[in-house]
């Protein structure tokens, strides 16, 4: 038995170990949102549902709908804007081409948030980089107000979501038997016909999918709603930070925390309930 | 034929404007963190280096740059070490429970950061370590150890089988299989993933705004609550460090390691 699976218990102890850890942080939130809040006190009260009645409220609502509606917008124009690139990347001959390309569009990745939402502070302020830029022009006489706006997060947050975007649409496009486009050429379709009847469906799971993982990610977006919403604009997250360190109203935000988790989980099974079905159909055809 | 060139000319410009989009606000920052005045002007006047000073001596970014480098070395090494045994069990051996640990140890890539952020805050609250380098450390590896497993994953899937079982047939131990014939075929694949590691956890914002306190901060909070306080370009100067490091890591990784394959990104 020891020989057959050498060093099994060296390899689980520590994941097992940290799966515990991580299981109590998310267990600590889950038993926070269904406790007592006791004003003026980190302390909390007994067992209540209260926090979760007190949710049906418009103003909750409100929120909940805006971090939808904004995360549904960035999903989409983020597909747009992320497909030319990635059908570049994966279809430019040169090889110098394409490695250019990935290192442009994959690099902002791994800048971290705080940097890439104090960069497009810079874009988007009244004194900033479009407001000069346009006032050099003599186009506007008075800055544009996209700062503090939905405008100015959703355009932050689609720059934001495009690497993970790109990846996801590459991989879907580099799978794409090119047989099937030659075929079609071959049978007389223009190179439009066969981009938009052939390459375009077969890629669509990834779309997809694409569209689903920047969904659930733009949800949980905290730093951009907070600095360039600028408390104008709230997201979920924003009201839970709030809940949690100027109200201390610690089971609250632990509840809307829940929430967001649930929200973030209830996509993802949905995109895989979808993608399933769509790859089943396509392999029909 | 001219239709073509005229629609490949049109498809590259859009890419061309798209990627501008994309890398216009990073071509700003580094703009501004040499702009000679506090009031950001568009184009600069001239170049100076005194943001690049002022953030080098302000005792917050100091500090802040400190308890980065502990957190990210202590979370990145563990993420490694605890990621790479995970990818090997795995990748090696079923057993019952496994498919639960391996959702609970995927899911930091789906839960909100703030989430995960604020369970360790209670966590900490709850054994009387809030705010403290080990809580900041754990909820750090835990959000990074995806990575490291995916990484130490895929290169364990790429290994021939066949040369395990030749060793062992030649009489080598399970040890020496694994120290002599997978661990060397395997650490291209591990210093990748730490170094993903190391690069998320260094810029890792919002679950450290939960579990640090005003001595535990890391940079990228230290930077947050600057920007909340004053507009002048020393958050540029650091914006301009962090981004250069970042960028030369990564490119450091992608050359030796094959970045690319790492993150699944294959273009042929």
């Amino acid at each position: 038995m020891i020989q057959r699976r050498p060093f099994f218990l060296t390899f689980l102890a520590p994941a097992v170990v940290t799966a515990v850890i991580l299981a109590a942080a998310l267990f600590e939130v889950l038993q926070y949102s269904v406790r007592e809040f006791v004003p003026g006190s980190l302390n909390v009260g007994g067992f209540t549902l209260e926090n979760f009645t007190r949710i049906n409220r418009p103003i909750y609502w409100w929120v909940l709908l805006d971090t939808f509606y904004i995360s549904l917008l960035t999903a989409i124009f983020s597909l747009l804007l992320s497909y030319p690139v990635a059908f570049a990347l994966v279809r430019a001959k040169r090889d110098w081409v394409r490695s250019l390309l990935v290192s442009l569009s994959i690099t902002p990745l791994f800048t971290g948030e705080i940097v890439r939402t104090f960069s497009w502070m810079l874009m988007l302020g009244s004194d900033g980089f479009i407001n000069s830029l346009l006032r050099k022009l003599s186009l506007i006489d008075l800055p544009l107000l996209i700062m503090y706006t939905r405008l100015g997060v959703v355009v932050a947050l689609v720059q934001f979501s495009m690497p993970v975007m790109i990846i996801l649409l590459a991989t879907a496009i580099s799978h794409v038997d090119r047989d099937c486009e030659k075929a079609a050429a071959n049978l007389g379709a223009s190179p439009g016909a066969v981009f938009w009847r052939i390459t375009l469906p077969l890629t669509l799971p990834g779309m997809l999918s694409g569209i689903v993982v920047v969904f659930a990610w733009t949800m949980s977006a905290f730093s951009t709603p907070q600095l360039i919403g600028g408390g104008k604009v709230l997201m979920i997250s924003n009201l839970v930070y709030l809940q949690g360190f100027s109200v201390l109203n610690l089971p609250f935000a632990a509840t809307l925390s829940l929430i967001a988790l649930i929200a973030a989980l209830g996509s993802l099974v949905l995109m895989k309930a979808l993608t399933g079905r769509l790859e089943k159909r396509l392999a029909v055809r | 034929m001219t239709f073509a060139r005229l629609r490949s000319l049109g498809f590259w410009s859009l890419v061309v404007a798209i990627l501008t989009y994309m890398t216009l606000p990073t071509l700003v920052v580094l703009m501004t963190s040499v702009n000679p005045t506090e009031i950001l002007a568009f184009p600069p006047e001239g170049v100076s280096f005194q943001w690049y000073e002022k953030a080098l001596t302000y005792p917050d970014f100091q500090r802040a740059f400190k308890n980065g480098l502990i957190v990210t070395s202590l979370a990145s090494t563990l993420a490694l070490i605890v990621g790479s045994a995970f990818a090997w069990l795995v990748y090696r051996y079923s057993f019952r429970g496994r498919g639960v640990l391996e959702a609970v140890l995927w899911s930091p890539l789906i839960i909100p950061h703030f989430t995960l952020g604020f369970g360790f805050l209670l966590l900490g609250g709850a054994f009387k370590l809030q705010q403290g380098y080990g809580m900041i450390v754990l909820a750090h590896m835990v959000l990074v150890m995806p990575f490291v497993t995916r990484a130490v994953y895929v290169s364990l899937a790429t290994i021939d089988p066949n040369l395990a079982r030749a060793a062992a047939n030649l009489g080598a131990s399970p040890f020496h299989v694994l120290t002599r014939i997978e661990l060397p075929l395997v650490l291209p694949g591990m210093a990748g993933g730490w170094l993903i590691a190391a690069v998320l956890s260094l810029t890792e914002f919002t679950a450290s705004l939960y579990v640090t306190g005003s001595r535990t901060q890391t940079l990228p909070v230290a930077m947050y609550n600057y920007i909340r306080e004053y507009a002048d370009p020393t958050v540029s100067a650091v914006s301009a460090m962090l981004i250069i490091t970042t960028t030369l890591i990564m490119f450091i990784a992608d050359r030796a390691f094959g970045l690319r394959r790492v993150l699944a990104i294959d273009t042929h």
